[in-house]
């Protein structure tokens, strides 16, 4: 009888925690942890367990630890600092996102890969905690699998985001910091759907998150049409990176590009950011030859910006 | 969010044989968002005295404008230029008049000074916001990607550098150096202080 109370007393993770250690402990699985209706969340035999602080509210001590927002001097710092972006088109979905890890203002990587292969017809961006995102991303990706064993057909990308937006919103104020877009393809067409750690899920055409979202939201609004061929739509992707690395101080270092079609996604390329400032992306489908960067594009148009050589 | 972090920016100095280097980054920012990328922070104090100003931008004009009138006082006053030693004095004991109230300015300079022989001896010195004097023998840096700075001359500076070797170590330094750093980088300025020409390099660097 206790059992059955504490099984439903709450839905919090803790609870989830206890219970899927008291299942383990004692080898007693339900029929229904092995039908459809396992997985969405609940944290049953199979599913990691972690350990929390030991203390009567882990909740807020992680989060006195965790928040950099509130007190920058905070013990653990999670990673920060991103652009990401993915919107849908008429032939797909393209996700662009940046490169660069910081630390404060230690700049930890260059060559982070924040575009997570959840298998090859879905992806999902980083942006937030990378541990946090890599983890229950690729967690998501077996729960996909799962999905498509039992129901012998591909998740939809609404319901691969809606079991991750579950799956965090169970761990909400501990915290798991994230913010993703999982884009793929499925039975309705192209699809793009934010999910964050507060819990928020939103289906949308075009959406950016990070750092650098606002430098990036600029330039993709503005050429942002439905029917962009897949070039411009890939040179879209590449030049709103480019503008958010160039701009943001936490955004930078290289842009990873992919496109999501009917048949999975693609790979589209690794492209340098202070290249594409100097020298544009090179000679790439879409590019319209020539630098990103302001002084080149202006040069010789004004008194104000007069060629170099006349400089001279 | 540190003050001495809010428009981000870095200086380095080295010391050659009968040579000194100053370079610095050209970014101004606001916190995370990069501003221009043609910031001066490296100013002439004499022909042979060159004075680096990396902190809050605020204070690099004033501190700048500061400077400029008390070098021109002495000189008026002295009938003669300043000497790096006595102009490294003046930094000091400017910024320690403000004691309580500091200018948030970790000043860096590099010039050549006279010998009683009538030769010049490579000078470089930087000092902490309030003034405290530090006087290297090798290479002195400050501004956010200073810890940065430090690790790359560390394994780059070596004794006895011609011109034309130390342009290339402080160059090389400083680029690899303001990669490593948010809020420094986009484009840097050298100059090599020689015993009878200055050379002003703009160098392109990584724009992100």
């Amino acid at each position: 009888m206790n059992t059955f109370a504490d099984r439903f007393s709450t839905t919090g993770a803790l609870a989830e925690l206890r219970k899927a250690q008291k299942a383990a402990d004692e080898e007693e699985f339900s029929d229904a942890m092995w039908g459809s209706e396992a997985g969405f969340g609940s944290l049953a035999k199979g599913v990691p367990t972690f350990s929390v602080p030991n203390i009567p509210d882990p909740t807020a001590f992680l989060r006195l630890h965790t928040d950099d927002h509130a007190d920058p001097t905070c013990k653990i710092k999670i990673s920060h600092g991103t652009t990401t972006l993915a919107f849908r088109f008429q032939g797909g979905v393209i996700v662009a996102v940046d490169s660069r890890a910081t630390a404060g203002s230690y700049v930890a990587s260059g060559t982070v890969k924040k575009v997570i292969e959840i298998n090859p017809y879905l992806l999902g961006t980083m942006a937030g905690g990378a541990a946090d995102c890599q983890y229950w991303e690729t967690y998501l990706g077996m729960h996909c699998r799962l999905h498509e064993l039992r129901n012998r057909e591909r998740i939809s990308v609404s319901a691969a985001s809606k079991y991750l937006s579950n799956l965090v919103y169970s761990y909400k104020g501990m915290g798991l910091s994230m913010g993703t877009m999982i884009c793929g393809w499925d039975k309705t067409g192209p699809a793009v759907f934010y999910v964050d750690s507060d819990g928020t899920r939103l289906k949308g055409d075009l959406f950016s998150v990070g750092s650098g979202s606002t430098f990036a939201y600029g330039v993709l609004d503005q050429g942002y049409r439905w029917d962009l061929t897949d070039e411009e739509a890939q040179e879209l992707g590449r030049r709103s990176i480019y503008a958010a690395g160039h701009r943001d101080a936490f955004s930078g270092n290289t842009c990873n590009l992919y496109h999501v079609k009917e048949d999975g996604w693609k790979f589209i390329g690794n492209y340098d950011i202070s290249k594409m400032h100097y020298d544009g992306p090179g000679n790439v489908l879409g590019a319209t030859g020539g630098g990103y960067g302001y002084e080149l594009r202006v040069e010789g148009l004004s008194s104000a910006n007069p060629p170099v050589a006349a400089q001279a | 969010m540190s003050i001495m972090e809010y428009n981000g920016g870095s200086v380095i100095a080295m010391v050659g044989k009968d040579c000194v280097a100053i370079a610095s980054d050209l970014r101004l920012g606001n916190q995370a968002l990069g501003i221009s990328s043609n910031f001066q922070k490296i100013f002439p104090v004499t022909d042979r005295i060159y004075v680096g100003l990396p902190g809050l931008a605020t204070d690099v004009t004033t501190l700048r404008e500061r400077f400029r009138y008390r070098v021109n006082m002495y000189t008026i006053k002295e009938e003669r230029e300043i000497e790096p030693e006595t102009f490294a004095h003046l930094v000091s004991s400017t910024l320690y008049e403000h004691r309580f109230g500091p200018y948030f300015i970790e000043p860096v300079m590099a010039g050549l000074s006279k010998t009683p022989s009538g030769g010049l001896k490579p000078f470089i010195a930087a000092t902490d916001l309030i003034g405290c004097l530090n006087f290297a023998k090798d290479f002195v840096v400050a501004g956010t990607a200073s810890s940065k700075l430090y690790g790359v001359a560390e394994g780059l500076w070596e004794p006895g550098l011609e011109p034309e070797d130390l342009f290339e170590t402080i160059s090389q330094t400083i680029l690899n150096a303001v990669d490593r750093d948010a809020y420094s980088g986009w484009g840097c300025i050298v100059h090599v202080i020689t015993k009878d020409k200055v050379v002003s390099r703009t160098l392109k660097g990584r724009m992100d």
